[in-house]
């Protein structure tokens, strides 16, 4: 397993870069990674942020139709808050394991 | 695994026919790569129209009839293709597999449209088609950017890292 530094803490992270323990995660944490892919991380994004999280601790899969009904975000927005591969880098960045689900 | 020096820019998948598992390869597909972050435009003609006709996409059907690899519920064997004929049954699986997959988290084709477009994929239909099954825009879903000949939407799917798929 690998380690990575950010905002001066040591955080466990797979091959990929994802956290393998979520409690590690903190917001300076999360603005770091966030750079990392080209992001600047905004009250907007901390809201989506925290959503995943929850939805990752209530052991629920992620799909971006439950992203579109969690009433945080439509994924219009949040397409343009995380351009490129949104739920990938959304989780990345939440502290969280990628999603396996293929919607 | 991946190839990083080449990565899949484009896809450009062609919907040609109207089963529910050909419309769906052809959505999962699709917004699968807008997901990822590749650009997509999905071409639909012929049968796969089923998929943008307002008044069609409502509700897929799938083959009970002609179809080898249709199993039945709970037994798990092979449907014996005289069942097929039963009126209704095409019907009733057809909205057991809908089920099945809205259970999934697999959202109906409009609303899997409105996910794929507000993540920037482009959806267009063929010329021919609208022709020959004699329909017009306003029976399009509004999620459709436009009607293409082959030529145009050859010339749409031109670049470096583009791929046709045909589903």
């Amino acid at each position: 397993m690998a380690t990575k530094n950010y905002a001066g803490t040591t955080v466990d992270v797979n091959e990929e870069g994802y956290f393998t323990d979520p409690s590690q995660w903190n917001k300076e944490i999360a603005s770091e990674i966030a750079k990392e892919e080209g992001i600047e991380l905004t009250d907007k994004h901390f809201k989506v942020l925290e959503m995943l999280r929850q939805k990752n601790d209530a052991g629920e899969a992620l799909s971006i139709r439950g992203i579109n009904k969690s009433g945080v975000v439509d994924v219009k927005t949040f397409y343009q808050l995380f351009p490129g591969a949104p739920l990938k880098k959304a989780t990345k960045i939440a502290g969280i394991p990628k999603p396996a689900s293929c919607v | 695994m991946s190839d990083n020096e080449h990565p899949v820019k484009k896809v450009n998948i062609i919907c040609a026919k109207g089963n529910i598992e050909d419309i769906y390869a052809t959505l999962v597909l699709g917004n699968g790569a807008v997901m990822e972050g590749i650009e997509a435009n999905l071409f639909f003609t012929f049968f796969g129209m089923e998929g943008i006709v307002k008044k069609w996409m409502k509700k897929p059907h799938t083959a009970v009839i002609g179809n080898p690899a249709m199993r039945m519920p709970v037994l798990g064997s092979r449907m014996p293709t005289l069942l097929g004929v039963i009126p209704g049954l095409e019907s009733l699986v057809s909205s057991m597999m809908r089920k099945q997959m809205d259970d999934l988290d697999v959202p109906p084709i409009d609303e899997f449209l409105d996910l794929f477009t507000a993540g920037g994929g482009k959806l267009y239909a063929c010329k021919l088609a609208m022709d020959m099954f004699k329909l017009k825009e306003e029976d399009l879903t509004e999620h459709v950017s436009g009607i293409l000949t082959v030529g145009e939407f050859y010339e749409l799917a031109g670049g470096e890292g583009s791929h046709i798929i045909f589903t």
